[in-house]
């Protein structure tokens, strides 16, 4: 018995933790993706770098603040400078529209079209982000580390494995959970958010309905806007703030966005927890997992890990082939361009 | 004055011409219908009236005031609703938010409305809340008249209705597009079958290569032996 | 004919910027920057193919280019016998059992389309099955083999044949990856192809870093051998010497010039060639069809053409043609540096290549792969040099003024996008349009 509850512990500590958090920042990621595919019908490459810029904004305010003296108690300082990078975020993604998208879209140029341009809106605010902060480690967090200690945990409960619970993970729970909730709201009881459904699902009958794309497509920016900033900064929160991870990160949001059903909302947030338990659990090892559940005698000799930590990133693209042969529309059915 | 006409139309989508000096009129509380073979430029006639595509030569008056130069979302707020042929209801809404993207450019309270289309469209009101996409195609042409109507428009115009659905679903279209008109609406209504149209319309056009063939009521029309030899199988 | 005075002129800039590079900094430095500029513009023709000829979009550059480069290591370096000793023929056979799992299952998976749901446990049980043999086999042997002198080798080694030859190996290794990549995304969604090589390239360096056996991993594999000579053979020679003397330039400088000379014509040569090959199959019946399908896939389509098929055909053998570009580059560098493969680099700046030279144009990537490589070199130099032009009046301790030149790099990165941004909006065919047949 105690064997099954220690096993359990470390299966929680190592997977459904994480997991949990991970899967948060990646649905938060998909969900700017999806959206804008589902409105402007592109595949935006240069989202990775929304994020990081609404981080890296995030993080200059946090700074600012911890250097007067202002902090959030037990929370990271850092969610109280996130409006000021959602705010700016916002700004670059409607600046970037009204300079950039809005011709192409005017012009009804094709989807390839429109990912090459966002290359290279990605290569401009990449280089953007660089000339900024650095292409370092940026550390930004504070407050109280752990929710929950590995060795409170141990004496709690008298197991031999901890679970530890860090603050950023529960933050990141917590903050997607509230956002989701909003953003479902918005879509589906709010006249503006049903006018964007509609625009994303028929946009000759929501013309004619007198619908007004330039308005929505300036909305879906900025919940893109919102969406970019709170995944990149929880994500720097909960493991670190580096420039070129977000490029890395693009693989596995899309992926999430894709395996969910691309345009369709829950499809993303689906998408990303399958990802992301996907990850933890192919390149988790076993071993311990094991020894506490096999005898003795039949416990092997080797990890037990299906793929090394290596290859995480590998662990997304399987998922990605594999939905394509068997099922391109994804889990929940989203749009065919 | 007829309360909505398109005069002398001539005009296509950039190449030739489609409309060849055409003109079609409706008035409030009456059923206009245009019917013509294939190509005779009867959909790109309405579409024109609907400000989808630009004249050459050639004017759109409702009211007396002329609308030529508006848009056609401008044109929605004048009163024109538009039910294309395809791909006219929101699939994956539900039958009733459909309704309400209806309604979406009035600022005042619609239920009155939304009522109103249940009563004409019993079905609707039992299958509101599904999506308009797991409906059946009979079904759904009423989702797509019901959202039309929703801005308690002037005039309602639908691009064959009767599209791909069976008779018995057409009788029952067309018992509901009476009942619209009665309650003085102007309708205009393209249609390809010519026959059935045409016994309740009030006003006929029949078009033949983007120009005015006969022009008359209905069941004129339907009594002129050209027009059955040609068009109604004789 | 105006087309033709107007290419000779901006060929004729790009001389003249190379000379002045020569010129004024030096003309090792020109040369070295010749050489990757056929290296790009060879690149840039093989996605330019994929982009011009079928309106494709490979986001994955650099996973093809590296495939291209590790094909110069197991071509050319000799095989490392102590490591074969130890796991070299477990390892085989664990990568066979690898491969005639996976040809096991896409039979089975063909054959059995009738099976409904039985269909998809039976694979995957197949698929967890062959991974888990494979992995029991191969496992003990990959860690005999990396404890062989890990500083020294820890993997297999090579074939120790001809370098050159890896420059074919290499077009075929990034042949077959595309062919699977394309039968698996081609025919869906145009963003699927993208974010298909975008994942698979990740993958494939992932492999190259950490697959230590076959590759050496993150130690690099140094010493490839070389297609022309060594400059410190060239300096002992007699004429090496009398030449220095004949033109005043000291040796050392003298036969680093000759090297880089030597793989210049080796690399034009390949340039000439392919650039005919491609040319002739653009103005055939086959490169016509191409063309009618990319302006108009749906007619192609009703008129009985199979798109798809086209489509993987133009994808394969783009790739190769990268390839090959990367087993080149490796082959210049001497040695095989899987963390020097960035996306950024590869991938996203031979784009701009493409696109700012011309794209469906052979002769558009030629020159587009010439500026942008040229201009992502020199705008480090150069943006300095700005940089501290415009800084030159604040104080040497001015924070600014030391962020500015710190970062001064990364304007290249934003000039780039800018540079991509600018000519799509505006000259979006390119210095040298498609010509119109």
């Amino acid at each position: 018995m105690i064997d099954l509850l220690n096993s359990l512990a470390l299966i929680c500590n190592f997977v459904i933790v994480p997991g949990l958090a991970y899967g948060s920042q990646l649905a938060l990621g998909a969900l700017g993706v999806t959206l804008v595919y589902g409105v402007l019908r592109f595949s935006n490459f240069a989202h990775g770098e929304l994020m990081s810029f609404g981080a890296m904004i995030t993080i200059l305010g946090t700074w600012a603040l911890q250097n007067h003296g202002i902090s959030f108690g037990s929370l990271p300082t850092a969610l109280l400078a996130m409006p000021l990078g959602m705010v700016l975020t916002i700004g670059l993604c409607l600046v970037t529209d009204r300079f950039v998208f809005r011709y192409y879209r005017v012009k009804r140029a094709s989807p390839v079209t429109f990912m090459i341009v966002s290359v290279g809106v990605m290569f401009l605010i990449s280089g953007l982000i660089r000339f900024i902060i650095g292409p370092n480690d940026q550390s930004f967090n504070d407050g109280t580390r752990f929710i929950m200690k590995a060795r409170a945990f141990k004496e709690m409960t008298g197991l031999s494995e901890g679970l530890a619970i860090k603050t950023s993970q529960g933050v990141t729970v917590m903050t997607a959970f509230v956002i989701v909730i909003f953003l479902f709201w918005f879509l589906n009881r709010t006249r503006t958010g049903k006018s964007m459904r509609a625009y994303s699902d028929n946009e000759d009958l929501a013309l004619l309905s007198g619908i007004n794309p330039e308005r929505v497509v300036m909305i879906a920016w900025i919940i893109t806007g919102i969406l970019a900033t709170v995944a990149g900064t929880l994500y720097g929160l909960d493991k670190s703030y580096k420039p070129f991870t977000f490029l890395q990160l693009l693989l596995p949001i899309f992926a999430s966005a894709i395996v969910g059903g691309v345009g369709n909302p829950i499809g993303a947030i689906a998408g990303g927890f399958v990802i992301a338990f996907s990850e933890l659990m192919v390149t988790f090892a076993y071993k311990k997992v094991a020894a506490y559940l096999l005898p003795y005698n039949l416990v092997p000799d080797g990890l037990l890990q299906l793929l090394s930590t290596d290859y995480k990133f590998s662990v997304s693209f399987m998922i990605l082939i594999i939905v394509l042969l068997v099922k391109p529309t994804g889990i929940f059915s989203g749009k065919t361009l | 004055m007829t309360f909505l006409i398109g005069k002398n139309m001539t005009g296509g989508y950039g190449g030739a011409n489609i409309l060849n000096s055409c003109t079609i009129g409706a008035e409030k509380g009456e059923i206009t219908v245009v019917v013509g073979p294939n190509g005779a430029g009867k959909s790109t006639a309405m579409k024109a009236m609907f400000g989808m595509l630009q004249l050459s030569v050639g004017e759109v008056l409702m009211e007396g005031a002329e609308i030529s130069k508006l848009k056609p979302q401008e044109r929605v707020h004048k009163g024109m609703s538009f039910v294309p042929q395809n791909n006219n209801v929101f699939t994956s809404m539900t039958v009733e938010e459909n309704l309400e993207m209806g309604a979406f450019i009035r600022r005042d309270e619609f239920s009155d409305t939304m009522s109103q289309v249940f009563d004409l469209f019993p079905i609707l009101k039992e299958k509101r809340k599904q999506p308009a996409g797991e409906l059946s195609g009979g079904q759904r042409q009423q989702v797509a008249v019901g959202r039309a109507l929703m801005t308690s428009p002037k005039v309602l115009m639908l691009d064959e209705p009767t599209a791909g659905v069976s008779p018995i679903v057409m009788d029952e279209l067309f018992d509901r597009v009476i009942d619209v008109a009665r309650s003085g609406i102007a309708i205009l209504m393209v249609e390809q079958n010519a026959k059935q149209a045409l016994s309740i319309a009030d006003q006929g056009y029949v078009l033949v290569q983007g120009s005015n063939r006969y022009t008359d009521t209905g069941a004129a029309l339907l009594e002129n032996t050209e027009v059955r030899k040609a068009f109604l199988g004789g | 004919m105006k087309t033709l005075i107007k290419n000779t002129i901006l060929f004729g800039i790009m001389l003249m910027l190379l000379v002045t590079v020569g010129i004024f900094q030096s003309w090792n430095v020109a040369l070295a920057i010749l050489n990757l500029c056929l290296i790009s513009a060879i690149m840039t023709m093989g996605v330019n193919i994929q982009w011009g000829y079928a309106g494709l979009f490979n986001a994955g550059v650099m996973g093809f280019t590296a495939l291209g480069g590790i094909a110069a290591v197991v071509i050319s370096i000799p095989p490392v016998q102590s490591a074969w000793l130890a796991g070299g023929s477990r390892a085989m056979l664990g990568l066979l059992i690898g491969v005639i799992s996976i040809f096991l299952v896409v039979v089975v998976w063909k054959k059995t389309a009738k099976l409904g749901r039985i269909r998809y446990w039976l694979t995957a049980l197949m698929v967890i099955g062959g991974y888990a043999l494979m992995r029991m086999v191969i496992d003990p042997a990959i860690e005999a083999i990396e404890a062989i002198e890990p500083a020294k080798t820890g993997f297999l080694g090579g074939f120790g044949l001809p370098v050159i030859f890896s420059w074919i190996v290499g077009g075929a290794f990034a042949a077959s990856v595309a062919w699977v990549v394309g039968r698996v995304s081609l025919g869906l969604r145009s963003d699927y192809l993208a974010i298909a090589t975008l994942g698979i390239s990740e993958i494939i360096i992932y492999f190259l870093k950490y697959e230590e056996w076959l590759t050496r991993g993150v130690k690099n594999v140094n010493g490839i051998p070389r297609p022309v000579p060594y400059e410190i053979d060239l300096q002992k020679t007699l004429w090496l010497q009398e030449w220095a003397e004949r033109f005043e330039m000291p040796v050392i400088e003298l036969s680093s010039i000759i090297v880089k000379i030597s793989y210049a014509s080796l690399f034009i040569t390949v340039l000439l060639v392919i650039f005919y090959l491609s040319e002739t199959a653009l103005k055939s019946p086959w490169g016509r069809m191409m063309r009618a399908i990319r302006d108009n896939e749906t007619a192609a389509n009703a008129m009985g053409k199979n798109v798809t098929w086209r489509h993987l055909q133009v994808f394969v053998l783009g790739s190769a043609v990268v390839g090959m570009a990367g087993a080149m580059l490796t082959t210049l560098d001497g040695q095989f540096t899987p963390a020097s493969y960035q996306p950024m680099r590869f991938t996203f700046l031979v784009w701009v290549m493409v696109i700012v030279g011309g794209s469906g144009n052979n002769l558009g990537s030629v020159l587009g792969g010439f500026v942008i490589w040229f201009f992502w070199i020199e705008a480090e130099p150069i943006g300095l040099a700005l940089m501290n032009f415009i800084t030159s009046g604040m104080s040497q301790e001015n924070p600014l003024r030391i962020h500015l030149l710190e970062n001064a790099a990364h304007m290249r990165l934003m000039t780039m996008g800018l540079v991509l941004l600018l000519t799509l909006r505006f000259a979006p065919k390119g210095l040298i349009p498609e010509v119109k047949r």
